[in-house]
């Protein structure tokens, strides 16, 4: 008999030794004293919470589920999942303001903006509108919005794209996610470039919902499910029916989609989590099996930073990415310290985590400024913005920096 | 992703091997499950404290010699007297280049001052750290302890206990600051960390030094908790040009001021010179070929191997889960690598904590080039460096560092001559 196995919990929580090693990489704790950090939030309060749900400390909103602390931990134990799970199963059952019902419906604010994308980046822009956005809503008035792209990138791939995709003898799915569709359909374009190059034709999913990494972190976690339901099935007549693997252009929307899925949401997703990955990492198979070859032009040197988003941290994945902007001629690359920019989704629009957010991201924006780089390059769109509203950089997609240089 | 040498375990071992191949022009990958024991460091390295019986050493050269006949099963022993006193110099020159600066002598050990106030020998300490030549005498004859109000994991009672017994006269302070009370509202947490960083703020520091300077008067010394420095480097340093009385660290419980930085400075050297370093991730398989290790399979990279000609095991012991106990046996998890242990479940350890504990003895079976044996037979590629190997106690001897860096220094060195 295992013993070992059969007292194994679901987030392995009981593996805690109480080591405090998570607490060291807490992003959050180092900046904010009213977190009580991942180990207490974690596996100590969890064995109050299993007790009695009333333990259910409402601090625990503070985490910014950048899983560091799960990256850090020496015995297994899944931090970040634990919290996160806390939060659905004990935290308040009316959790939604109408700032976070804003926030987390990336979907439907996107589809409500893009026809008017003109006037609604220029009006969020204005000095009093995000004055009233702050007192109204609690949004932030130091931050700056992302814009809005004039039309979708569905809209564009369906009047202009699909045919010429459907062409190609090897095809692969394309989960763009809510920043592609409405926010930057260019990295959608660059994608498609640069697997065309590799004789692949980019295809969509029958039907894209936003991934919910927002909707999970405000609370709304039935649409969350909902929405998951319907990704899941539109991914599986992908892999299953159709033999195609599912690419993402985002380091979340990847994590979300394989991870969050079945820790957070309990949907399963065994049967096709391994088909769901980051672009990066399926070009960096493509080019070192020897199955596909990028042709450069000559570019004039460029000096690119990479910065390692949380997701990707934990994901394990920053090599490929990085190793793809290695390839790159005249492209001389600088990794930055892994560390949370501190934006995490939506968590740094809310004017109560605004401090929280800038202060956890002090010591990147300075290794940025000091890199001497030309532009930064990460997976994760949040991280851009962030990014690029902190420091005097520029912030792009690898892919984009990719495609640019493409012969 | 293909490498020279892929490297599982990020700690002291693991590190100090990639660190000394990187430098040789290897291109090398650490795989870490998660954070290592350096987190728990006191600020010290030890090579050898005392033999097996207990007696105390003075020079751990002239020991290894002595211990090669006791325990010639002993990590010290297999790799030879000769070589380890021919990389006793490289060792700290590495923690050196990574920027811990550190001082010792192998040829004559010094004493280190745990968090409890006991004296113990040891090889390198972490320079601002409390030591003494001799365990007889104090370099001071009137101290003053300073803790911070609330911090659980420093014990200044205990250690004037212990220091009393050699005519020390004790006095204490404490330290309280508004931004130490914010933290205080989670007791639990009222750790090192979270209270080294309320001290890398510059008005903080400036407090600090005043309350130091009302405090010390009429002491010889002051000793703080190892608190100070964990955003900054240069903290220690200045709060020590604002205070003219000697100020000394001591350790403190987990987590380690000094161990964070070390082990934060290791990984930085190791990146700096190439090398990949990849947290988090586990190894669950590897492809064997000719009786080789030809490639690892992990759980974050999955259909993605780690390929290299060479690999080395340093996982660690029973904490990072690099032996693990089962009712019966001890089993290397990555490799299923034959282990050394008593069957005899009773013999493996004795009702008194602090007694020599077989099962810290335990560990992966080698041939004398540390190289991984399985079934019986060493693997071509595949070598053990660290707290996996077996036939030491690093505890009751005092040679836990000593053994991980001198068998990473040990296995590199086999790797670049071609074995």
């Amino acid at each position: 008999m295992n013993i070992q196995q059969n007292t194994v919990s679901e987030n392995n929580f009981e593996q805690c030794i109480k080591c405090t090693i998570c607490t060291v990489y807490c992003p959050v704790a180092a900046v904010n004293p009213d977190y009580p950090g991942p180990k207490q939030a974690g596996p100590d309060g969890e064995r109050l919470r299993l007790k009695q749900p009333g333990f259910f400390d409402s601090a625990l909103k503070y985490c910014l589920n950048c899983k560091r602390c799960e990256v850090a931990c020496p015995s297994n134990v899944r931090i970040g999942d634990i919290i996160q799970s806390a939060r659905i199963k004990y935290g308040p059952r009316k959790n939604t303001s109408l700032r976070n019902f804003v926030l987390a419906n990336t979907d439907l604010v996107g589809s409500l903006a893009t026809p008017f994308a003109p006037v609604v980046n220029s009006v969020v822009a204005l000095k009093p509108v995000r004055f009233m956005m702050d007192k109204v809503m609690a949004i932030d008035h130091r931050r700056v919005f992302p814009k809005y792209a004039h039309g979708t990138f569905t809209s564009w791939y369906n009047k202009h794209a699909a045919a010429a995709q459907a062409a190609f003898p090897k095809q692969v799915s394309y989960f763009h996610g809510c920043y592609v569709n409405y926010n930057n359909p260019q990295l959608g374009k660059d994608l498609i470039r640069i697997m065309n190059a590799l004789g692949y034709g980019v295809r969509l999913l029958d039907r894209e919902k936003c991934c919910g990494v927002a909707l999970i972190s405000n609370g709304l976690y039935n649409q969350a499910r909902r929405q998951a339901k319907i990704n899941l099935k539109s991914i599986r007549e992908a892999v299953t029916d159709r033999d195609l693997d599912v690419i993402t252009t985002s380091s979340t929307c990847t994590f979300t989609l394989r991870d969050e899925y079945p820790h957070l949401l309990e949907l399963q997703n065994d049967d096709v989590r391994d088909r769901i990955e980051l672009a990066t990492r399926y070009l960096y198979r493509l080019i070192r099996s020897g199955q596909g070859n990028l042709k450069f032009k000559e570019g004039a040197p460029l000096r690119v930073a990479y910065h390692t988003p949380c997701h990707m941290e934990k994901m394990g994945w920053a090599n490929y990415s990085i190793e793809l902007l290695r390839m790159i001629p005249g492209v001389e690359l600088v990794v930055l310290d892994s560390q949370c920019c501190g934006i995490a989704g939506t968590y740094g629009f809310k004017k109560e985590n605004y401090r929280t957010s800038q202060a956890v991201g002090e010591s990147l924006f300075r290794q940025i400024e000091e890199s001497g780089a030309d532009v930064v390059a990460t997976d994760c769109e949040t991280c851009k913005w962030q990014i690029e509203m902190s420091t005097s950089k520029p912030c792009e997609h690898p892919l984009t920096i990719l495609a640019s240089r493409l012969a | 992703m293909k490498f020279d040498v892929v490297i599982i375990g990020g700690g002291l071992a693991g590190m100090v091997c990639g660190i000394r191949l990187a430098e040789a022009g290897k291109k090398c990958a650490i795989v870490s499950q998660g954070q290592s024991a350096i987190h728990f460091s006191s600020g010290s390295f030890d090579l050898l404290g005392r033999m097996p019986d207990g007696t105390e050493v003075s020079d751990p050269i002239a020991a290894m010699a002595e211990l090669g006949k006791i325990a010639p099963e002993h990590p010290y022993a297999i790799m030879g007297e000769k070589f380890c006193a021919e990389h006793l110099q490289q060792a700290p020159e590495i923690l050196r280049s990574a920027g811990i600066s550190v001082s010792g002598d192998c040829r004559k050990n010094h004493f280190r001052i745990t968090p409890m106030g006991k004296m113990k020998p040891t090889w390198l300490t972490i320079d601002g750290y409390l030591t003494t030549a001799s365990s007889e005498r104090l370099p001071f004859e009137k101290v003053c302890i300073i803790n911070v109000e609330g911090f659980l994991d420093f014990y200044p009672e205990f250690i004037a206990e212990e220091f009393r017994k050699q005519g020390v006269v004790c006095n204490f302070g404490t330290i309280n600051l508004p931004d130490l009370e914010r933290i205080r509202r989670n007791p639990s947490e009222m750790r090192s960390v979270n209270i080294a960083r309320v001290f890398d703020r510059e008005e903080n520091l400036e407090v600090l030094a005043a309350k130091i300077r009302e405090m010390a008067s009429g002491c010889e010394a002051v000793i703080l908790p190892a608190i100070i420095g964990i955003g900054r480097d240069d903290a220690f340093d200045v709060l020590k040009s604002k205070v003219n009385t000697p100020l000394y660290l001591l350790p403190t419980l987990p987590p380690s001021i000094p161990g964070i930085k070390a082990q934060q400075a290791l990984q930085h050297r190791f990146r700096s010179l190439g090398g990949e370093y990849f947290l988090g991730d586990t190894v669950l398989s590897a492809e064997w070929k000719d009786g080789r290790v030809k490639e690892l399979f992990t759980a974050n990279h999955g259909d993605i191997p780690f390929r290299a000609d060479h690999f080395v095991l340093a996982t660690g012991s029973f904490f990072s889960k690099g032996l693990v106990a089962t009712p019966d046996r001890i089993v290397e998890p990555v490799f299923g690598a034959d282990t050394v242990f008593t069957p005899d479940r009773a013999e493996w350890y004795t009702l008194r904590f602090f007694d020599r504990q077989n099962y810290q003895a335990f560990g992966v079976r080698t041939d004398r080039s540390l190289r991984v044996v399985k079934e019986g037979v060493p693997i071509e590629n595949l070598y053990c460096a660290g707290a996996g190997l077996a036939g030491f106690h690093p505890v009751q001897e005092g040679c836990g560092a000593g053994v991980s860096l001198l068998s990473a220094l040990f296995v590199a060195d086999r790797i670049l001559k071609g074995e």
